[in-house]
C-alpha cells in the first residue's frame, strides 16, 4: 500500500480499500521503525493524525478536497509550517515554531494532504551531503537494501558493517530518505544548487526543480532568494506532475512567481520522440565524472537516438565559471539573508547581555555552524564597497552569460538536455566527510547549479543500478515554464528505463512487528 | 553673472560669513560652480577679495513618511501613536521565509511627489538591500533604491523673505538630485537605568521617499525655507502629512564651508532636526562652528553630529563603529519596478497591476505656487499676503471661508486675517486650527463692519469679545454691549446739544476761533455714545449747532 502512486493511493482512498487513518498510521509506524535513517527532524504525530480524521470524514461523505487528500506527505524543515517547530537543521532556530504556513504547505493542506512531519537537511540547506545539521546526518535507505547488500556480499565486504551506510546527498536529504523509505508518498524538497535533484539521484526518486517563478516561495527560509525554488521529491514523475499541479501559479505573497496562467500538468503519454531534439552538453563530460556514470549517460543518449529522437552535441561554453559565480552570489544572498538571525525575536539568544553588538556576536557564534558563517563571512566580503564591482557585479555578468548559454541551445532547436545529475552514486558517510562542506558542494553541485542560475527547470529521473546495486539518475533540462513538456519527456524516459524498486522487504514486511518493540529499527534490519 | 545679492532674505538670521571682529560683511556665496563675492562696500575695498571669505553649502536628505493606510511591503496598517508593537505584520518582524510585497499607493505617491518636484520619472527602478545591524531593524537590513530610483533630477523653487523683504528676486531654486522608495525602521527606546532597550517595530517598514535636495542652500534660513515649500508642496499632493513633530518628515543637512574658488570642504552631517526652526538653528551654528574651528587651525571631521535643542549646538554622535559600510545588494524578491505612461501601457493590461505616469499627471492638485499666484489674481491681495497664508497651516481655509460669507473686500479681510486675527493667535501660540473663533463669526463681524452697523473701534471690541466668549454671535455681542452706531440724526443731535450745554467754556472757545476745541467736543460726544456714533456725523453735527 504503501508504496503506490499518488494516482493509485488516492484511488484506493476513494474505492475504501483504505482509509486517511490506516494510512496516516501506517506511516508514522513506519517512520518510527525507520528513525535511524534520521529522516525527520520532526513528526507531526498528533496534528497528522487530527488532518486524517478530517480527511476521514470528507471522504465519508464523498467530499474530498482533491487528489492529495488523505495522502500522508512530509515537507523539509526549511520550510514555515504553523504550529510545527521549523529548524533549518540549525540551532539558531531551534524551537522556533512560526505562526504560518508557507504557501506550498498551505497549498498542500488544503488540497486535504497529511502533513507527517518535517524532514532533515544540511543547516539552512547549506551542503550537499545532507550531514551537516545539528541533527545528525541522514542515511540513505539504500544502504539497507537488498539490492546493495548483495552486491556487497559478492564483494566481500560484510554486509552489516554499520559503518558504511551511504549519504542521501542533499540538501533535501530527508526528504529524499521518506519518500524512499515509503514513509510518505510524497515530499517537497527545496533546490538553489541542486538540492533536490541531486538527493533524487543518489536514492532513486523523481526530484523536480520547477521553473524559478512557478512556485512560490513564500515561506521557504531563503539560502538564494533568486535561485530557490521549492522541489518536489516523489517515487515516479506522473506523482511529481501531481504535486506541481497543486503547488504552482502565482502567489500575491511572492512577487517573483509568474502571474501568467500555468498548468494543467497533466502528462500525455508520449509514443513518438522522433520530433524531439535532445541535447548533450558536451562541457558536462568532466574528468571527474565517474566512467559508470559517463556510460549510462551514454545509454541514456543512445535510447533516446534508438526510438528516433535527434540527439545532438551542444555547448554550454560558461559552464565551467558556474561554481565560482555560484559561490559568489549565494555568498551574498547567504550574508544578508541570515542578517536577521540576531537573537532578538526568534531563535537562539546567547547569554551574553553586556552590550547589544556582543549579544549579536556571541548569538550568531553560538547559533550558526562553521559552513554557514563561513559563507556570511564570504558573503559580506564581496559585498564591501571596494570588493562589490570585482566580485558581485562580475559574477552577476557570467550568470546573464550562463543563462545565455542556455538560451542560444534552446533556440537552435534543442527541446530538452541530457545530462548526469550527479558525479557518481551515493558514496559512504565515512568517504564524503573526508572533504569539507565546500569542496563538496563545488564538486556535487556541478551538474545541477547552472540551471538555478538561469530559472530553468530540471528533473531527475532515476535510470537504473549502478554495479554497487545503487541508484544512479540522469538530469532534463527544459526551456523556463516548460516544465510540463520537461516532465513528459521524463515520463517517456522513466517509462524505457523501468528503474527497480528499492527492495526494503524488511522494512516493509516487518512493518507491523516493529511498532509493537521500540527499540527495533537498525538492529533487527540489519540483522 | 547674476549679481545673488543676499542668499537670505533676512540678513539678521543669516551668517555674516566674516570672520573678523567689527567689519560687518555678509557674503552669502553661491556654491560650485561659480563663486560669488561678498555684496557690501566693505567686501569691495578689500585688497584680495574672497580670500580670507566662507561660503557655506548647505544639502538636505529629507525623509517623507508616505501617506498610506498601510506598509511600504506588507498589509500591516499605518496609524500614529497606536499601541507598541500592535501594527506587526510576519514580514515587518522579519519571519524567516516572508517576502516583500510592493505596495501601490506608495509608488503613487512617489511618482506624484516626483512630478511636482520637476524629476523625471523613471520607468525602471530597482530596489537594494542596505545593511546594518540596529535592533529596531529586524531584518538586518533596509530595502531602497540606491541604484536606480523612482524619480532623479527635479528641482523645488522657493521663495525667501516672506513679508515686507518679498520681492521676485528672492525666489531661489534647489536641484533635486532624486527621490527614493523605502523602508523605515522600528523605534529603539534606550532604558538606560535598566540598561535595556525595548524595541517598536510598528514603524519597521513604513514606506518613506528619500528626497535628496543638492548642496545648492548656503544657510539655515535657506534650508528651512526650501524645506517648508517642500512640505506645503506634499500636503497639497496629499502624499505625506510632512508634520516634522511627529516624525513624518526628517530632514538630515550635510553641512560644509569653504573658501569661494576653493574646493568644498569636508562636509558634516547634522541629524535629529526636528522642526524647521531648529533645522535653521542648527545649520547655522554648524556653518559658524566650522569657521571657527577652521580659523583655530582646525579640522573639520567627515562625521553625523546631533542638534542639541536645549544647548543650542550640535555634537558629535561618535560612531563607534566609525564608517559603515552598508553592503549594498540588489533586492532579489522584487523584480524591477516598471511606470507605464500612455504610450507605453500595454493594451491588456490590468489597471490593477500597472501604474501610468501620465494618469497621475493629469490629476496633480494645484501645487502652492500655483495657489499663491491664483490668490494674488483672484482676491488682488500683495504675493507676500498670499505666501503668508499658505505658510500658515489652515489659514487659507479660514481666509477662503470668511471670503465666502462676506461681503468686504478682499483686501480688508486679509488685512483683518493677517494683522488681527494672526497677531491674536501668535501672542498666544496657537495654531489656526486652535482658534475660538470661527471663520463664520469673523464673516459676519466683517460684514456688520462693512455695512456700517459698528465703528471700527467697535469691531475690533466686538473681536476681542468674539475670541473670550465662544459662542456667541457678533450680533449677540452687540447687541449685549450695546455697540451698534446711532443711526438716528435726531438722538444725536439731542446728545450734541447736551453736550454743548454743558460746556459752555468750549463752546465760547470755538467761538472764539480755537477750532482744536472742536475735537474735544466730539471726543466728549463720542463718550457719551459709548464710542457707537461716527465722529464724522458728529462733527458735522457740531459745527452745525455751534455756528
Amino acid at each position: 500500500m504503501l508504496g503506490l502512486s499518488l494516482r493509485e493511493v488516492s484511488a484506493a482512498l476513494k474505492q475504501g480499500q483504505v482509509s486517511p487513518m490506516e494510512l496516516c498510521q501506517k506511516c508514522l509506524s513506519l517512520i518510527k521503525e525507520t528513525k535511524f535513517l534520521n529522516a525527520y527532524i520532526t513528526v507531526a504525530e498528533e496534528k497528522a493524525l487530527k488532518q486524517a480524521e478530517e480527511s476521514e470524514k470528507r471522504y465519508e461523505k464523498g467530499q474530498a478536497l482533491g487528489v492529495l487528500d488523505g495522502i500522508p506527505v512530509a515537507v523539509k524543515d526549511n520550510f514555515s509550517t504553523a504550529g510545527i517547530e521549523t529548524t533549518c537543521a540549525s540551532s539558531m532556530l531551534k524551537g522556533y515554531i512560526p505562526p504560518y504556513n508557507a504557501t506550498v504547505v498551505q497549498k498542500l493542506l488544503d488540497q486535504g494532504a497529511v502533513l507527517l512531519g518535517k524532514t532533515n537537511l544540511d543547516e539552512f540547506a547549506m551542503g550537499s551531503g545532507s550531514t551537516d545539521g545539528i541533527f545528525g546526518p541522514v542515511r540513505n535507505p539504500w544502504s539497507y537494501s537488498k539490492q546493495y547488500r548483495e552486491k556487497r556480499k559478492q564483494s566481500h565486504h560484510r554486509a552489516d558493517e554499520d559503518s558504511n551506510w551511504l549519504i542521501t546527498g542533499g540538501s533535501s536529504g530527508g526528504s529524499a530518505a521518506a519518500v524512499s523509505a515509503f514513509t510518505c508518498f510524497a515530499a517537497l524538497g527545496s533546490d538553489t544548487g541542486g538540492s533536490t535533484r541531486n538527493p533524487a539521484a543518489l536514492c532513486g526518486l523523481v526530484g523536480l526543480k520547477p521553473t524559478y517563478g512557478l512556485v512560490s516561495r513564500y515561506g521557504l527560509i531563503p539560502l538564494v532568494n533568486s535561485m530557490d525554488v521549492p522541489g518536489i521529491l516523489t517515487r515516479c514523475v506522473d506523482d511529481a506532475a501531481i504535486v506541481l499541479g497543486v503547488l504552482a501559479g502565482h502567489d500575491p505573497k511572492d512577487s517573483t512567481t509568474t502571474q501568467d496562467p500555468v498548468g494543467p500538468f497533466i502528462l500525455p503519454i508520449l509514443r513518438d520522440v522522433s520530433k524531439l531534439c535532445i541535447g548533450i552538453p558536451k562541457e558536462y563530460n568532466v574528468p571527474e565524472l565517474s566512467s559508470e556514470m559517463q556510460a549510462f549517460w551514454s545509454k541514456a543518449a543512445d535510447l533516446f537516438a534508438s526510438k528516433g529522437a535527434k540527439v545532438v552535441e551542444v555547448s554550454l561554453p560558461h559552464t565551467s565559471y558556474s561554481i565560482v559565480c555560484y559561490h559568489v552570489l549565494c555568498t551574498a544572498e547567504v550574508a544578508s539573508n541570515m542578517a536577521r538571525f540576531d537573537g532578538l525575536e526568534y531563535g537562539h539568544r546567547c547569554n551574553v547581555n553586556v552590550s547589544t553588538e556582543a549579544m549579536y556576536a556571541a548569538t550568531r557564534r553560538e547559533g550558526f555552524n562553521d559552513v554557514v558563517r563561513g559563507r556570511i563571512l564570504s558573503g559580506n566580503f564581496f559585498l564591501l564597497r571596494e570588493n562589490y564591482d570585482d566580485y558581485f557585479v562580475k559574477a552577476q555578468k557570467v550568470r546573464r552569460l550562463i543563462a545565455n548559454d542556455f538560451v542560444k541551445v534552446f533556440n537552435s532547436g534543442v527541446d530538452v538536455l541530457l545530462t548526469p545529475t550527479t558525479l557518481s552514486d551515493a558514496v559512504p558517510y565515512l568517504e564524503f566527510i573526508k572533504e569539507d562542506n565546500r569542496t563538496r558542494s563545488a564538486q556535487d553541485d556541478i551538474f545541477t547549479q547552472s540551471v538555478n542560475m538561469a530559472g530553468l527547470p530540471a528533473v531527475n529521473v532515476p535510470m537504473a543500478l549502478s554495479s554497487q546495486g545503487l541508484p544512479v539518475g540522469l538530469q532534463l533540462i527544459g526551456r523556463a515554464f516548460s516544465d510540463q513538456q520537461l516532465l513528459t519527456v521524463a515520463k517517456w524516459f522513466e517509462e524505457q528505463v523501468q528503474f527497480p524498486v528499492i527492495q526494503l522487504q524488511e522494512l516493509v514486511d516487518n512493518c507491523p512487528t516493529f511498532s509493537q518493540h521500540e527499540k527495533l529499527g537498525l538492529v533487527s534490519l540489519k540483522r | 553673472m547674476a549679481a545673488p545679492i543676499l542668499r537670505c532674505a533676512r540678513p539678521g538670521r543669516c551668517w555674516s560669513l566674516d570672520y573678523r571682529p567689527r567689519r560687518s560683511r555678509a557674503l552669502f556665496a553661491e556654491p560650485v560652480p561659480g563663486r560669488v563675492r561678498g555684496q557690501s562696500s566693505a567686501a569691495a575695498q578689500e585688497p584680495r577679495p574672497g580670500a580670507h571669505e566662507w561660503a557655506a553649502v548647505v544639502g538636505l536628505e529629507i525623509h517623507a513618511q508616505i501617506s498610506s493606510n498601510s506598509k511600504l511591503f506588507s498589509g500591516s496598517q499605518v496609524t500614529f501613536l497606536a499601541p507598541p508593537n500592535s501594527l506587526v505584520s510576519f514580514f515587518d518582524a522579519s519571519l524567516p521565509g516572508t517576502l516583500p510585497v510592493l505596495n501601490r499607493r506608495c509608488v503613487e505617491a512617489a511618482v506624484m511627489t516626483g512630478l511636482a518636484l520637476n524629476c523625471t520619472v523613471n520607468k525602471k527602478s530597482l530596489f537594494d538591500r542596505k545593511h546594518y545591524f540596529y535592533a529596531d531593524l529586524p531584518a538586518g537590513y533596509q530595502i531602497t533604491q540606491q541604484r536606480l530610483p523612482i524619480a532623479v533630477n527635479g528641482s523645488l523653487t522657493y521663495s525667501l523673505g516672506v513679508g515686507a523683504q518679498w520681492s521676485p528676486s528672492a525666489t531661489k531654486t534647489v536641484r533635486i538630485k532624486q527621490i527614493q522608495l523605502e523602508q523605515d525602521s522600528g523605534k529603539s527606546l534606550h532604558d538606560d537605568t535598566r540598561s535595556q532597550t525595548l524595541i517598536d517595530l510598528n514603524r519597521a517598514g513604513v514606506g518613506l521617499m528619500e528626497v535628496v535636495m543638492e548642496p545648492d542652500m548656503s544657510c539655515g534660513n535657506e534650508a528651512a525655507t526650501a524645506v517648508r515649500e517642500l512640505q506645503l508642496i506634499l500636503r497639497a499632493l496629499g502624499t505625506s502629512q510632512a508634520n516634522m513633530a511627529e516624525g513624518q518628515l526628517r530632514v538630515d543637512a550635510n553641512v560644509s564651508v569653504h573658501h569661494p574658488g576653493e574646493p568644498l570642504g569636508v562636509r558634516t552631517e547634522v541629524k535629529n532636526l526636528n522642526s524647521i526652526r531648529f533645522l535653521a538653528k542648527a545649520i547655522d551654528y554648524e556653518i559658524q562652528r566650522q569657521i571657527e574651528e577652521l580659523q583655530n587651525g582646525g579640522k573639520i571631521l567627515n562625521e553625523t553630529r546631533a542638534f542639541d535643542e536645549k544647548l543650542g549646538c550640535t555634537v558629535s554622535m561618535r560612531d563607534k563603529e566609525g564608517k559603515q559600510d552598508y553592503r549594498f545588494m540588489p533586492e532579489p524578491n522584487l523584480p524591477p519596478l516598471i511606470l507605464y505612461d500612455a504610450e507605453s501601457l500595454p493594451v491588456a493590461a490590468d489597471p490593477q497591476q500597472v501604474v501610468n505616469i501620465d494618469w497621475i499627471r493629469e490629476r496633480l492638485p494645484e501645487l502652492p505656487s500655483v495657489t499663491r499666484g491664483r490668490l494674488v489674481e483672484q482676491y488682488g491681495i500683495l504675493p507676500e499676503h498670499s505666501f503668508v497664508l499658505l505658510n500658515e497651516d489652515g489659514l487659507l481655509e479660514f481666509f477662503q471661508t470668511v471670503m465666502k460669507e462676506t461681503r468686504a473686500e478682499p483686501k480688508k479681510v486679509i488685512g483683518w486675517i493677517l494683522t488681527i486675527f494672526l497677531g491674536y493667535l501668535k501672542q498666544r501660540n496657537l495654531a489656526v486650527s486652535e482658534s475660538p473663533l470661527s471663520p463664520s463669526s469673523l464673516a459676519e463681524l466683517l460684514n456688520l463692519l462693512d455695512s456700517k452697523v459698528i465703528s471700527l473701534p467697535a469691531a475690533k471690541q466686538v473681536f476681542e469679545e468674539l475670541w473670550q466668549n465662544q459662542g456667541k454671535t457678533p450680533g449677540q455681542i452687540i447687541r449685549e454691549k450695546k455697540l451698534e452706531l446711532l443711526q438716528n440724526q435726531e438722538e444725536l443731535e439731542e446728545i450734541c446739544q447736551a453736550v454743548l450745554a454743558k460746556h459752555p467754556q468750549q463752546v465760547m472757545a470755538v467761538k472764539n476761533g480755537n477750532q482744536k476745541v472742536v475735537n474735544k467736543l466730539i471726543g466728549i460726544v463720542r463718550r457719551a455714545t459709548g464710542g457707537r456714533a461716527d465722529p464724522g456725523r458728529i462733527k458735522q453735527i457740531l459745527e452745525k449747532q455751534l455756528q
